[in-house]
């Protein structure tokens, strides 16, 4: 009961920071995904044709969906979490009886419903454009869901690393930002060289977007177990590192 | 029982700098207990391991009984902390500040609104409790880390120079509040570069010194190992050299100031009986400096 309402708290005053600033973390992600159906979707798709039997509309939309999924995710908990460093009121937490648990599903569940949230609204501006044929709704909102944890995990890492603001835009700026545009999202890797369809491998976001395409259209260039297998295994791996960096207090106590 | 016992407490940080060198502390259960150190003493590295925010390298906490690294939660369920800078969101309000310090103590959200409005009352902030709080004074926002400290009914208060950087009409009502939450039974520890202030408000006191424990006695025990008071005396006509008296320690500090030592067996009886027969007239007296203030730099070698 204890720690039900200490993760409350924390989700609560998560979800009520990104609202507050709604115009900075809501309407930013509709505007940019409105503009990519309209430029890579309508005016450039037609000339495009079709990938794999389906338009390039469709064969985009959920790429386009997880890619506001995983920013937003992300920028939500490193955003947060190091601010709440930077500003000291992590001691609020500290002194407190929270174990590093509640600490790390409280910031994840954050950047989770802002992900969410914003995929949503990403979801209602697409069906503007095309509608989308949900095969597999059950592993559509999987993907979606473990998407969010993955990538608010990633942000918790991040924060507890980063000494500066500088240091919480770089992953996002030269890493992820980068992985999620060779992740497959606006093309098939089949349409790459040999060389490059084996390195694209190695990019975890190819797994994410063609479990979820699979799950929308039913069109992938991936192994879906495989996918989902390597998915979880993410997940599980940067929760236990999180909650180590937490026991040992990296970045966080001295 | 204790409510604060610490043994050997030892803390080398990572670049090799040793801050506490197996310090032994105790608190009894009610006190208001002070623990004076100049800067870079150690204070702030004993506070930040009791509450959790240093990892200690060696030795033992205990708070009321609880074992600081088997049973953390238990010893955090029974400590408040103010801290010296201000650590709260500054983008919230002052009353979800107190709330949200309540749910991370698992207090449930109605019980956390009857309990934030007492402490906000009690801190006289009842009125900004839907003021963003980096619009606050500075005096209101160290109310606010009180207010904060006391939601979830803490046994131990730890208050770390709360009273640093504030005018001293503030200061005063500060020292009030914190007496009254000591008559309520909470221990409070506190740390201060103002000495009267410790002299003031507290019973016990501890002075630490290069990461060790110099003094850890009664404050009115320390006090009674003051000899000499040195007293400043204003004349009503000007001297052209300094009075001598027998057994007082008299300088001239201009035409028509004294300096004057005296001892505690003394007394001022003799010395203006004998002013007054040299046909000096004194028109003001006052205390030099704090008495802990002229021992603490004794102590600390200062």
């Amino acid at each position: 009961m204890r720690y039900r309402i200490a993760l409350l708290t924390i989700v609560t005053k998560e979800v009520r920071r990104f609202m507050r600033i709604w115009p900075q973390t809501m309407l930013p992600p509709a505007i940019t995904t409105a503009l990519y159906f309209l430029i890579f979707g309508t005016l450039m798709g037609q000339r495009i044709g079709d990938i794999s039997g389906a338009s390039y509309m469709d064969y985009i939309v959920p790429g386009i969906i997880l890619m506001s999924v995983i920013s937003h995710s992300y920028a939500n908990v490193v955003s947060s979490f190091y601010s709440t460093k930077f500003q000291r009121h992590i001691e609020e937490l500290l002194v407190s009886p929270v174990p590093n648990w509640v600490i790390l599903a409280g910031y994840v569940s954050g950047g989770v419903c802002r992900g969410l949230l914003v995929g949503t609204v990403v979801i209602g501006i697409s069906l503007l454009f095309t509608t989308i044929p949900v095969n597999h709704l059950g592993l559509s909102c999987l993907v979606f869901l473990l998407t969010a944890i993955l990538f608010a995990l990633a942000g918790f890492i991040n924060a507890v690393f980063a000494d500066s603001f500088d240091d919480i835009s770089i992953i996002p700026n030269f890493i992820l930002t980068p992985l999620t545009y060779l992740g497959g999202v606006f093309y098939s890797v089949d349409m790459l060289p040999e060389l490059w369809q084996k390195i694209s491998l190695a990019n975890p976001i190819l797994y994410i977007v063609n479990s979820f395409r699979y799950g929308l259209i039913g069109v992938t260039d991936i192994d879906i177990t495989v996918a989902l297998t390597m998915i979880i295994s993410f997940i599980v791996a940067l929760i236990i590192f999180s909650l180590y960096l937490l026991k040992k207090g990296v970045g966080i106590k001295q | 029982m204790k409510a604060l016992s610490i043994r050997n407490l030892t803390k080398t940080y990572g670049n090799g700098f040793t801050a506490l060198h197996g310090i032994d502390l105790e608190v009894e259960d009610g006190d208001f207990f002070a623990l004076l150190g100049p800067n870079g003493a150690g204070k702030s590295t004993a506070i930040g391991i009791i509450c959790s925010l240093i990892n200690l390298s060696a030795g033992t906490v205990r708070v009321f009984g609880h074992d600081l690294v088997r049973h953390s939660e238990k010893v955090k369920q029974c400590i408040g902390m103010v801290p010296q800078e201000i650590n709260f969101n500054q983008f919230e309000t002052v009353q979800n500040i107190v709330l949200n310090q309540a749910g991370y103590y698992g207090i449930a959200y109605k019980e956390a609104l009857v309990r934030a409005e007492k402490c906000l009352k009690q801190m006289h902030l009842w009125d900004q409790r839907h003021t963003v709080s980096r619009r606050l004074s500075g005096g209101m926002k160290r109310r606010v880390m009180i207010a904060r400290a006391l939601v979830h009914n803490p046994r131990l208060l730890i208050l770390d120079e709360p009273t640093a950087g504030v005018d001293i009409e503030i200061r005063r009502s500060m020292w009030q509040l914190m007496r009254e939450v000591n008559e309520q039974g909470t221990t409070i520890i506190l740390t201060t570069h103002y000495l009267e202030e410790a002299e003031s408000l507290c019973r016990n006191i501890a002075i630490i010194d290069k990461g060790t424990i110099i003094k850890h006695s009664k404050m009115s025990d320390l006090l009674a190992q003051i000899k000499v008071n040195h007293f400043i005396l204003d004349l009503a006509d000007r001297l052209a050299q300094p009075p001598v008296v027998e057994g007082y320690d008299i300088v001239q500090l201009d035409s028509q100031t004294l300096q004057v030592g005296i001892s505690g067996e003394k007394g001022f009886n003799q010395l203006f009986l004998e002013l007054t027969r040299q046909g000096i007239s004194v028109t003001s007296m006052k205390n030099k400096s704090n008495r802990l203030e002229s021992l603490f730099l004794d102590l600390v070698g200062g």
